[in-house]
């Protein structure tokens, strides 16, 4: 149903809708979330919108490492956004399991947990712990030029 | 042109489908720009509600497994068709296009009803719990705010005027009529009775809008969207056009029915016209900009409680003719 014309590929990069995951991070990124939507930031300008339901969004915001117990809701969230879609992997812990890695209760960083349900799945990790708020704007930025 | 060429013009182009979305899309700008402005911040550019709509008219549309799909599907379409008839009604008569049918007031109070309706059935048809606790809500509101607005809009129809020591009512359902009717004896609003409807109208005209104060039924961080959370690409992208219609329609009714409407097609008065319609979001803006969100049974009891009698205070100022 889906048909990427350039008009469509625009219309998204002039509206990317995000919608924001926790799978169990330290809520440090999140914060950092919060601060891009501030009126020091303002990223209302380029269009961005954090949405309430995955239903509704384009991009979708990751924090954390996934734990085991958010590993299926993770995908659920994540097959519930219509295409096209993408991700964006906020902090370390996102992008490489920061200080979880081998510890007994994660299920893997959350680029694998979506290539599980997903192996089309887009998505650009944002590094830094964690990341300011300008990186984040960049962040989305590179992510709507790859599309 | 013959009668039905014309209204189908009236309907599909100017003032009803095109210009209101159009135009409602601008005021949706006009809305989220001013929104920035009170929070200190630069806010989107004009182009931006365009650029929402086309994106999500260009996104998958997902039906839930759970739902009923033609109800899902197809409410959107009822909402927007509804919303855009009574954009064609409200601005026949206030720009005085063509004379309107009489008992256009009655029939665009109905229509405006349908939109939200739209709303309550879909949410209700997507199958999702929070989806049918924003339903509820909606349908909760609808039954509180119409009440007060009928009330308030009657005022404008019963409201006692002298001219030349001769008491006269407008005591007509028209919408050119009451526009005709305060061409002659000056604007419903001006009044203490008028005022007092203007003001009841103006909130429950906001409430129907769903801002901020009465947002509650797509309170979007505690049931995420209400109604509209199963909703994606372009089902949801109707839904925000219905809400761009609205926002060009309801301003404008205001105007006509409490503030004269277009009285003159010159340039003065066409700005006059213009600049009215724009006070009156601006109003909307502000309110929603300093107020926190109300529950469901503090929102029932403000317009069953003071709202209507409020309202029913400024019928019986009207009757005595103040």
């Amino acid at each position: 149903m889906t048909s990427s014309t350039p008009l469509l590929v625009r219309a998204l990069k002039k509206s990317p809708w995000v919608f924001h995951v926790g799978t169990s991070g330290c809520n440090n990124c999140d914060i950092e979330i919060a601060d891009c939507l501030t009126p020091r930031f303002d990223v209302e300008r380029f269009g961005i919108k954090l949405v309430g339901s995955p239903r509704h969004a384009d991009v979708m915001l990751i924090t954390g490492p996934v734990s085991q117990a958010c590993r299926e809701p993770l995908q659920q969230a994540w097959l519930e956004m219509p295409r096209p879609r993408a991700a964006v992997m906020i902090g370390a812990c996102a992008c490489s399991m920061g200080a979880y890695k081998d510890a007994y209760s994660v299920a893997g960083p959350p680029d694998k947990v979506l290539l599980e349900v997903d192996p089309d799945a887009k998505y650009i990790y944002v590094p830094g712990c964690p990341p300011k708020p300008e990186t984040i704007v960049m962040g989305v930025v590179k992510l709507l030029g790859a599309l | 042109m013959a009668p039905i060429a014309e209204w189908l013009f009236f309907f599909l182009i100017f003032p009803g489908l095109v210009f209101s979305v159009l135009l409602g899309l601008v005021l949706v700008w006009v809305d989220r720009k001013v929104t920035a402005l009170v929070q200190w911040r630069v806010g989107p550019p004009l182009s931006q509600p365009f650029w929402d709509v086309l994106k999500l008219l260009g996104k998958e549309v997902i039906v839930p497994a759970q739902a009923w799909a033609g109800g899902f599907l197809g409410l959107p379409f009822v909402g927007l068709a509804a919303g855009a008839l009574a954009a064609t009604f409200v601005w026949i008569a206030a720009t005085g296009l063509a004379a309107s049918p009489g008992g256009d007031l009655l029939v665009v109070v109905y229509l405006l009803v349908i939109p939200t309706l739209a709303v309550i059935l879909g949410g209700a048809a997507s199958g999702n719990p929070l989806g049918a606790v924003g339903s509820s809500r909606d349908m909760k509101l609808m039954l509180a705010y119409e009440l007060p607005f009928v009330i308030a809009l009657l005022v404008a129809v019963f409201q006692k005027h002298e001219i030349d020591g001769e008491s006269v009512r407008a005591g007509t359902l028209s919408l050119s009529g009451l526009v005709d009717f305060q061409r002659d004896v000056g604007s419903v609003l001006l009044r203490p009775s008028g005022a007092i409807a203007f003001l009841v109208a103006l909130l429950c005209a906001h409430a129907k809008l769903g801002f901020v104060p009465f947002d509650l039924a797509e309170a979007e961080c505690e049931i995420g969207e209400g109604a509209l959370l199963e909703y994606s690409g372009s089902v949801l992208g109707l839904f925000k056009i219905t809400q761009a219609v609205l926002l060009a329609t309801l301003p404008v009714l205001l105007v006509t029915v409490f503030w004269g409407g277009l009285a003159a097609f010159t340039v003065l008065g066409v700005l006059a016209f213009v600049g009215k319609i724009v006070l009156i979001l601006v109003l909307f803006v502000l309110i929603k900009n300093t107020n926190p969100r109300v529950r469901i049974d503090q929102a029932m009891k403000f317009f069953w409680g003071p709202m209507t009698v409020l309202a029913l205070i400024a019928l019986l100022l009207a009757h005595l003719g103040f």
